[in-house]
C-alpha cells in the first residue's frame, strides 16, 4: 500500500468521526445526473499519435461513394483528417504511414446489442450484472454502473474490429434499463468508455423472457403478455404524469401566500420514471427485445399511444414479416444472421431476414447479443448476404458492409460521428488483411478514436487484469508426466 | 418429400476435395446404389448413370458434427420438445440410447441439411453418464451407428467437487466389469450390491471390453489428465468433447491416440474450468499428430460448422485438416470407417458446393446422402417464400379506433 493510500485512509478516518454531522445534506439534484463526470478518466483523442493509411481499399459504408480502389486516409487529433483517391500525400513529420497495399479498410464496426462488461468472462454468478430480476419494470438501472471494464471479451471484440457498442441490460424485465454506448478502450472505468454526446438506451422486452422470469418463476406478474403489455402501459402513464408534474414545477416553481412568494417543494425524484420521462422528451432512445411480427406491432403501437419512437427492434427474428411497416416507420432491426429456433417466439427465423429487411429500406443490422459472436460481426453479415443473394433478393456486399457499420450507428444515434469513413468523423478505422466478407480475414490494425488499439503483429499484453499472468505457471512439458502420474 | 435416388450418379468436372488423398481437379465421383465406387480425374460417367456437371464447383464429403442435439430437440424453450436428458434424479444413464429419442421428422435436420451437414453424432446430455451417442444420417431415419459411444460429462457441478464424477465413474466401470464376469450370479443375487442398475451395467459392457469409446465432456486440462489415467487403468477408450485446455496436453492426448472434438470459435477464458482456451487449441492438437473433430456443440445451428471450420483455418489450421476434422475425422472416431472422404466403398455423401465450402458466400448446392440427391426444401424455405411478397395493407387505418379509445 503507497504511503498516500495510506495517508488518504487516516484522513478519511478522522474526518469521518469528526465532522459526523452534516450540516445540511445536498438537496437531490432536481434533473438527471450528467453523464460524464468532470473528473472522469476519459480518454484523449488527441494524444493518439497521426496516421497515413496509403494504398488501400476504402470500403466506406457511405451509399453514395461505397469505395475507393486505392486511396488514402489520415487519421489526426482523434479523427479522419482527410482521405482521397490515388497516391496519398506526402507523409507529414512524426506520422505513422500505413502501408495497406493489397489490404481493405472499412470503418470500425459496431455493435447494437451487447452484455461486454455486464456478463464478463469467466461467466459467474459474481459477473452476471445485466439483469435485475427483482422488478419486471427497472428502467432506472443502468448498464454503465455494473460494467466491468476488465471483461476479456472487450479485447478480443476489438481484434474483431468492432470500435463501438450498445451495452445493454439483459430480457430478463419489461423494462431492464439504461444501456450505455461506450467506445471500446482499455479502462479503469465504464465511464471513461462512455460515446461522448451519445444518448442512453432504454431496453425493454416483450415475449417469453419476462413472462418466463415472473410469471413461470415466482407466480407473479407478468405471467402472459397481457400482463407484459398491461404493465408496460401502466408505467408509461405514470411517466407521462410525472413529467407533467416536474414541467408543472418548472413552470411554476413558487408560489404567492399572504402576500409572499415561496418556493414550491419540488416533485419527489423517481429514478424508474426519470428514465421513461427522458424517453418521453426524446432524451433516451428506446431499444425492444422483441421477436415475433404481432408483438413489434404491438410495441409501435405502444410508442405511439405515448408519444415515443422506437429506434431499434433487437433479435427480431420474424421482422422480415413486417418489413414493410419497419421501413415506413424508420425502426432499426438489430438481428443475428441466423440464429433461430431456440425458443418458440424465435421458431420462424429466416437466414433473409436481414436482406428482406435491407431491400425493403429499413435499417438492417447485424448485432451479436455474444461475447463470441461480437468478434466476428464481418462473418455474420457475409452469412446473412449469402443467404439473400442466394435467394434472389437485392442485396450486395456494400449493403452488407452498413450492417455492421452505419446502420448500427444509426441505431445508436450516432451516425453523424462514426460508422463510416468519411472526413470530420472520429478516427475508428479497421484495416483488414483481406475482403473482411472472407471467414479468412483478420483485422490487421484497429484504430478507435484514432489510438490504435489491436495490432495483430504485435499484440502485446491483455488488457484485463484477470488475465494478466493466468498462464505465468503453465508448463507445458508436463503433459507426459502428467498424464502417466 | 422425396429425394431422387438415381442407381448410378456422376459428379463431373468439379474441384474433388476426397479428404483421403490429394485434391483432385476436373475430377469425377461416381456413387452406385449408395456408395461410391470410383473417385478421380478421367474418369468417364458410366453408362446410364444420372450426370451432375459440377464444372467450377468444390466437392467434397459430407459435413459430420460428431457431437450434437440434432434430432432430440425442436424448441429448447418448449419443453416438451426436449428430449436430450433422460431426467429423473439417476445420474447414471447408460441405457439411455438416443436413437429411441431422435426425431427424424424434426424440421431442424433439413435446415441444416442445406448447408453440407450429412451426418451428425447425437449425444444425449444430463447426469455423469449421459447415454449412448448414436450416429444418423441426415437423409432416412436408420441409424447409422447406435451405440456409437457412451457419453460422460465431467466438470464442477457447483459445489460438488470434479473428482466425485471420476469418483462414481470409476465405481461404475468396475461394476460394469464384475457384472460383465459374473451375470450369472448376478442373477443369483449372489453378488454384492452394484453401483449402478442391471440396463446400465449392461450397457457399460462394450466399453469396459474397449469396444465403444466413452466420449468425455471435459475441458480443465488437470481433469483431462485424469480421464487419461482412468483409461490407462481401465483399458477402455476415450475420446475428449470440449476440451478447451486439451492442446496443453497435446503430445500426451497424441501418445494415447485419444481424438478431441473441439468448437474453434472458443478463444477466451470463458470459465473457470476453460481459462486457458486459445484459438487455435485445434491447430496445436493436429500439429501434435492428435486426431482432431471440430464440432458445433449445437442443435439448429449445427449449420455453422462450415464457419467454424473456416475460423480453425483463420486460426492457423492447414485447410486439408479444417476439412478432414469436419468429415473423416469424426467418422474415423466413432469406428466408421466407410464415412467422411470420397473413396470407393464409403457412403455416398457427398456436397457440391459453390466455392470454398468454408466460406460463407459460398453454397451448399446439391446434397447427396448415401446416393440420393436431397431435396433443398425446409421450413424456412417456405417461410421465405410465403413472405417473399408481402400481404397487402389496408389503406390508412381510420379514425374510429381513436374515436372509441376518447
Amino acid at each position: 500500500m503507497s504511503r498516500w493510500v495510506l495517508l488518504a485512509l487516516l484522513v478519511w478516518g478522522c474526518s469521518g468521526s469528526q465532522v459526523k454531522k452534516d450540516p445540511e445534506p445536498d438537496p437531490v439534484p432536481l434533473d438527471p445526473p450528467v453523464a460524464v463526470r468532470p473528473d472522469a478518466l476519459t480518454i484523449d483523442p488527441t494524444a493518439a499519435p497521426p496516421v497515413l493509411i496509403k494504398d488501400a481499399m476504402l470500403w466506406t459504408a457511405v451509399v453514395d461513394t461505397p469505395r475507393i480502389e486505392r486511396g488514402w486516409l489520415r487519421l489526426r487529433d482523434g479523427r479522419i483528417e482527410a482521405m482521397g483517391e490515388g497516391d496519398a500525400p506526402p507523409a507529414a513529420e512524426g506520422e505513422r504511414v500505413v502501408d495497406a497495399k493489397g489490404r481493405v479498410v472499412t470503418p470500425g464496426l459496431i455493435d447494437s446489442h451487447s452484455h461486454l462488461g455486464v456478463y464478463a468472462w469467466p461467466s459467474t454468478w459474481a459477473h452476471a450484472d445485466g439483469n435485475e430480476m427483482t422488478n419486471p419494470i427497472t428502467a432506472g438501472v443502468r448498464a454503465e454502473e455494473a460494467f466491468w471494464p476488465q471483461d476479456p471479451g472487450i479485447q478480443r471484440a476489438v481484434a474483431g474490429g468492432v470500435t463501438t457498442i450498445l451495452a445493454l441490460p439483459g430480457s430478463g424485465n419489461l423494462i431492464g434499463g439504461r444501456g450505455v454506448v461506450l467506445k471500446l478502450h482499455p479502462a479503469r472505468e465504464a465511464r471513461a468508455m462512455r460515446f461522448p454526446g451519445a444518448k442512453d438506451a432504454l431496453k425493454m422486452a416483450c415475449g417469453e423472457n419476462p413472462k418466463r422470469v415472473y410469471g413461470e418463476g415466482r407466480k407473479s406478474m407478468p405471467m402472459s403478455r397481457m400482463g407484459s403489455a398491461f404493465l408496460m402501459r401502466e408505467k408509461w402513464i405514470a411517466a407521462r404524469r410525472y413529467r407533467q408534474k416536474w414541467a408543472n414545477w418548472k413552470q411554476h416553481p413558487t408560489e404567492e401566500k399572504n402576500g409572499r412568494t415561496l418556493d414550491k417543494t419540488p416533485p419527489d425524484r423517481d429514478l424508474v420514471l426519470e428514465t421513461l420521462a427522458a424517453v418521453l422528451d426524446d432524451e433516451v432512445m428506446v431499444h425492444v427485445h422483441c421477436y415475433r411480427a404481432d408483438e413489434m406491432l404491438l410495441q409501435l403501437e405502444l410508442a405511439e399511444e405515448f408519444g415515443y419512437s422506437v429506434r431499434s427492434f433487437h433479435h427480431a427474428v420474424e421482422a422480415y414479416k413486417i418489413r414493410d411497416v419497419l421501413a415506413d416507420r424508420g425502426v432499426a432491426v438489430s438481428t443475428w444472421a441466423d440464429w433461430w429456433g431456440f425458443k418458440l417466439e424465435a421458431f420462424d427465423g429466416i437466414e433473409q431476414n436481414l436482406a428482406l429487411v435491407a431491400e425493403a429500406g429499413a435499417p438492417a443490422v447485424v448485432h451479436s447479443d455474444s461475447a463470441v459472436g461480437i468478434q466476428r460481426l464481418n462473418q455474420e453479415a457475409a452469412k446473412g448476404l449469402s443467404a439473400g443473394l442466394a435467394a434472389g433478393l437485392a442485396v450486395d456486399r456494400d449493403a452488407a458492409l452498413r450492417w455492421i457499420t452505419i446502420n448500427p450507428a444509426w441505431a445508436l444515434g450516432v451516425d453523424d460521428q462514426t460508422g463510416s469513413l468519411e472526413v470530420g468523423k472520429m478516427a475508428d478505422v479497421v484495416v483488414w488483411d483481406r475482403d473482411p466478407l472472407s471467414v479468412y480475414a483478420s483485422a490487421d490494425l484497429v484504430f478507435v478514436d484514432g489510438h490504435l488499439r489491436h495490432d495483430r503483429a504485435a499484440p502485446g499484453a491483455p488488457w484485463s487484469d484477470f488475465e494478466a499472468g493466468l498462464d505465468a505457471g503453465l508448463d507445458r512439458d508436463l503433459d507426459r508426466e502428467e498424464a502417466t502420474r | 418429400m422425396t429425394g431422387v435416388l438415381a442407381l448410378v450418379v456422376a459428379i463431373v468436372g468439379g474441384t474433388v476435395h476426397p479428404v483421403e488423398g490429394e485434391v483432385i481437379e476436373d475430377g469425377t465421383v461416381v456413387i452406385t446404389d449408395g456408395k461410391i465406387t470410383a473417385v478421380g480425374a478421367g474418369i468417364a460417367p458410366p453408362a446410364g448413370a444420372v450426370v451432375v456437371d459440377a464444372a467450377g464447383k468444390v466437392v467434397t464429403p459430407g459435413l459430420f458434427d460428431a457431437q450434437t442435439a440434432l434430432g432430440l430437440v425442436e424448441v429448447w424453450g418448449a419443453r416438451e420438445t426436449v428430449d436430450t436428458d433422460l431426467g429423473g434424479d439417476d445420474r447414471i444413464n447408460a441405457a439411455y440410447r438416443a436413437v429411441d429419442a431422435f426425431n427424424a421428422e424434426s424440421t431442424l435436420i433439413p435446415i441444416q441439411r442445406a448447408h453440407g451437414i450429412t451426418t451428425v453424432g447425437v449425444a444425449p446430455g444430463g447426469g455423469l453418464i449421459s447415454g449412448q451417442v448414436a450416429v444418423m444420417s441426415l437423409w432416412g431415419d436408420a441409424p447409422v451407428a447406435a451405440p456409437a459411444a457412451m457419453m460422460v460429462r465431467l466438470g464442477n457441478r457447483e459445489g460438488e467437487s470434479r473428482g466425485r464424477g471420476l469418483l462414481k465413474l470409476r465405481e461404475v466401470l468396475d461394476d460394469a466389469w464384475v457384472y460383465a464376469r459374473s451375470k450369472a450370479a448376478y442373477e443369483r443375487r449372489a453378488l454384492r450390491t452394484l453401483s449402478a442398475s442391471r440396463l446400465d451395467l449392461e450397457a457399460l459392457g462394450p466399453v469396459v471390453r474397449g469396444e465403444l469409446p466413452l466420449v468425455v465432456a471435459v475441458d480443465r486440462r488437470s481433469e483431462i489428465a485424469a480421464v487419461l489415467r482412468l483409461a490407462a487403468e481401465e483399458k477402455i477408450r476415450v475420446v475428449i468433447r470440449g476440451g478447451a485446455e486439451a492442446w496443453l496436453l497435446a503430445d500426451a492426448l497424441a501418445a494415447a491416440k485419444v481424438a478431441v472434438i473441439v468448437d474453434p470459435l472458443q478463444n477466451a477464458p470463458l470459465d473457470f474450468d476453460r481459462l486457458h482456451t486459445r484459438a487455435d487449441a485445434a491447430r496445436i492438437l493436429a500439429e501434435a499428430g492428435v486426431r482432431v473433430a471440430l464440432s458445433t456443440f449445437d442443435s439448429h445451428g449445427v449449420r455453422t460448422l462450415r464457419q467454424r471450420a473456416g475460423n480453425a483455418v483463420r486460426a492457423g489450421m492447414k485447410h486439408a485438416d479444417a476439412l478432414y476434422a469436419v468429415t473423416r475425422a469424426p467418422a474415423l472416431l466413432y469406428g466408421l470407417a466407410d464415412r467422411g472422404a470420397l473413396v470407393a466403398g464409403a457412403a455416398g455423401d457427398v456436397v457440391v458446393w459453390s466455392g470454398d465450402p468454408f466460406e460463407p458466400l459460398s453454397r451448399a448446392e446439391r446434397v447427396f446422402v448415401g446416393g440420393v440427391e436431397t431435396p433443398p426444401d425446409h421450413r424456412q424455405r417456405v417461410l421465405l417464400e410465403r413472405y417473399r411478397t408481402l400481404p397487402p395493407r389496408a389503406a390508412e387505418k381510420a379514425d374510429t379506433t381513436r374515436e372509441v379509445g376518447r
